[in-house]
């Protein structure tokens, strides 16, 4: 398994993920479905998550997957947060729309 | 004796400190006898500390080191020689007839126990200022006696013309011992030491080079001037008479004005140095003694005559210590306040009598209502004026015949004919107040009435101190037995005349010069008589004046001259700081801080939008800043 994922150069997981976190990046700033840039941000987490795992098989040091553990945990709880909030503003406002949500200024 | 001589000015400190704080609660009589019992025990004291320096010794007695700063070292030290013990007589003895008259006067006075603590303050003061052995003591109760002064002048606070003389003595004083306090600095930069001893000692070492010491004598004198009220700063003195009687009789003619004569006495060693100070205060002195005179010759309210002539006095004093003679200042020192408090009593008894009334033209046939008042005011006016064998004809030709010795027959025409000035007014004032008929209203005539015991029995102890007072120092020529024991008693503490080439009077012109200024000034008293009593004369309103007695009645406008000259300025001044250096730059700068940092927070607030989006865009931005500044 590991000589597999050693056939495959890490130039491209390097931009792949980097492809997955320009994604995310521009969901995020272009998208105004609230799902939509928490999926986003998702896809961001998940991007790191790949670097993080190909780098760790390739210098042999597991220390990378360890972060991996805790970046999962974290978005999982991100997620339930999130999802959480934006139930609440759908009972609201009765959408996801974050452009309408600009109640919070000066 | 010597392990007591601090009691004596704690004596009046404890008795301020029991009136000062339980004095309220204290019925009067008790505020009364604590405040002159007090006083009563110093003078007990004090008798027993000038029986022991008597014969020229003097005692020292330390309590701690005050002050210890690298070579400073100042000792809380009294010290009690010949000069000191003399003076703490006449404080702590005209002082207590004083505290027993203000039973009397006060007696009806709301702030009786504050009038008590205060002039219990005031001696302690004074006793401090002339019973300390280094410079800083005097200094500390040259301070107190301006303190208790001002305190006193605005006794009755309540009435703004009161408060506005106290605080313009308290600067007036002020500008004074600014001198007194460079010319301290100044001894320690020179002599290393604030003690009088060792300054005295180092005096020698100046022999030659004059300068130091005369630069020290004249901002010393600056002090001087200030506290004793001489040209150019005495204009304090005359509002000063705002104040209680007593206080104007213990304060402002008996005691702390003649601070600055003590002064310069005490320094007389170096005062002999500096043969141009002297000058300066002979000048002083003399033109001071013409001038307030002068003033004194058309003033129409009882106190401000006196007050006048209290300044006039004072230059006399000061003419005597600029002709080298030390001893016959304090001589006159001491018939002055003799004399001088009597007077200010006897017009306190009038005052009192009439209700508050102080216009002469108001006054008037006074002789039949106060019989005892009106003969102590003639014993102490003849003895101002110079009337034979009562103290001031002693004291006063001492000044003369030492001026004429010093400086000559001008300086002593000069001297003489502000003598006869001071006959003038005093015989004006006698006249007008006790002769003649009634000017008062019909209410105040009903009210008229003697003082009672405790109030003339001061005043007749007086009377006879007045009386005798010159007998202390008689010249050598007149042959009336103790003579010239004062100078004597006085001279282990006191520097020689600096000028060796004196020649003393043969007795010949001695009597001669007496005689002319005795012979004078009884005529211009018989012409006073002749004037307000044959004549009946009553001084005219102020609007019917002639041009040179409005000049006089109105103070030659000194006052108003220096309103002008200084106080328009200086409020100009101030404010134009006000407005300029306060308002507008010191406010500005703080404001302007504040006003910037609402400017920006205005424009910074914008960025705060609400909108998630550019919040997000922000956030990516500035993450992508910050990597990027890694690979930089």
């Amino acid at each position: 398994m590991l000589d597999i994922i050693q056939t495959v150069p890490i130039d491209y997981f390097v931009y792949l993920s980097t492809l997955l976190f320009g994604i995310g990046v521009l969901g995020v700033l272009t998208r105004r479905n609230a799902i939509i840039v928490l999926m986003c941000v998702e896809l961001m987490l998940n991007a790191v998550n790949l670097l993080l795992a190909a780098f760790s098989t390739y210098l042999g040091d597991a220390q990378g997957q360890i972060m991996v553990f805790f970046i999962m945990v974290v978005a999982a709880a991100e997620a339930a947060v999130g999802l959480g909030i934006l139930v609440m503003i759908y009972r609201n406002t009765k959408s996801t729309d974050i452009s309408l949500l600009d109640n919070l200024k000066y | 004796m010597q392990s007591l001589l601090p009691l004596i000015p704690f004596l009046p400190f404890a008795g301020f400190l029991i009136n000062g704080l339980f004095g309220r609660r204290l019925p009067k009589t008790a505020v009364g006898l604590i405040g002159s019992g007090t006083i009563l025990g110093a003078f007990l004291l004090s008798l027993a500390v000038f029986s022991d320096v008597r014969n020229g010794t003097a005692m020292e007695q330390t309590l701690y080191t005050f002050l210890h700063v690298d070579s400073l070292q100042v000792q809380f030290a009294f010290l009690a020689d010949p000069l000191s013990a003399w003076m703490m007589l006449i404080i702590t003895g005209v002082g207590f007839l004083i505290h027993v008259y203000s039973i009397g006067y006060m007696h009806d006075d709301e702030g009786f126990w504050k009038f008590f603590a205060y002039l219990n303050l005031f001696v302690f003061s004074m006793l401090l200022l002339v019973m300390g052995d280094n410079f800083l003591m005097l200094f500390f109760g040259w301070e107190g006696v301006g303190l208790c002064s001002y305190l006193l002048i605005g006794f009755w606070y309540e009435n703004r013309a009161y408060g506005h003389a106290a605080r313009k003595a308290f600067i007036m004083n002020r500008i004074g011992d600014l001198g007194l306090l460079l010319g301290i600095f100044l001894i320690f930069n020179t002599f290393g030491s604030l003690q009088y001893r060792e300054v005295f000692e180092g005096v020698a070492n100046y022999q030659n080079n004059a300068w130091i010491p005369t630069v020290i004598c004249l901002l010393l004198f600056v002090g001087a001037i200030g506290k004793s009220a001489q040209i150019p700063l005495y204009t304090w003195l005359p509002d000063a008479m705002a104040g209680p009687t007593p206080v104007s009789a213990l304060i402002h003619a008996a005691t702390m004005v003649t601070a600055g004569i003590y002064l310069v006495a005490r320094c007389s060693s170096l005062y002999a140095l500096a043969p141009h100070a002297l000058e300066v205060i002979a000048i002083t002195g003399l033109a001071t003694a013409i001038f307030a005179a002068l003033i004194g010759l058309r003033q129409n309210d009882i106190k401000k005559v006196l007050a006048y002539s209290t300044v006039s006095q004072l230059g006399l004093m000061f003419l005597a210590l600029g002709m080298g003679a030390y001893s016959t200042a304090i001589f006159h020192v001491t018939t002055h306040a003799f004399f001088k408090a009597l007077l200010f009593l006897g017009a306190g008894s009038v005052i009192h009598a009439l209700g508050g009334e102080q216009d002469i033209r108001n006054m008037g046939g006074l002789r039949k209502a106060l019989p005892v008042t009106f003969w102590v005011f003639v014993i102490g006016t003849l003895a101002i004026s110079g009337f034979p064998l009562l103290s001031g004809f002693f004291s006063k030709d001492e000044i003369f015949a030492k001026t004429y010795e010093h400086s000559g027959a001008l300086w002593w025409a000069l001297a003489a004919i502000s003598g006869l000035i001071t006959a003038t007014y005093m015989g004006r004032l006698l006249f007008v107040t006790f002769f003649g008929e009634f000017r008062g209203t019909e209410a105040q005539r009903a009210h008229l009435h003697e003082s009672p015991a405790v109030m003339t029995i001061p005043l007749i102890v007086l009377a006879v101190l007045s009386v005798v007072g010159g007998f202390l120092n008689t010249p050598h020529f007149l042959h009336l037995g103790g003579s010239e024991w004062l100078s004597h008693y006085l001279a282990p503490a006191l520097a020689r005349p600096a000028t060796p080439e004196t020649h003393v009077l043969d007795a010949r012109t001695e009597w001669l010069l007496m005689g002319i200024t005795t012979v004078l000034a009884l005529l211009v008293l018989v012409l006073a008589y002749a004037v307000y009593v044959v004549r009946r004369n009553v001084p005219v309103a102020d609007s019917a004046m002639q041009p040179i007695a409005r000049l006089l009645a109105n103070k030659f406008y000194v006052d108003e001259a220096y309103d002008f000259l200084f106080v328009r300025p200086l409020e100009k001044l101030s404010k134009m700081l006000h407005y300029y250096a306060d308002i507008q730059a010191i406010d500005g700068v703080v404001n302007g801080v504040g006003r910037a940092s609402q400017l920006l927070g205005a424009q910074f607030r914008k960025l705060q939008n609400g909108n998630i989006e550019y919040y997000l865009l922000a956030m990516v931005v500035g993450a992508a800043l910050l990597v990027g500044s890694l690979f930089i």
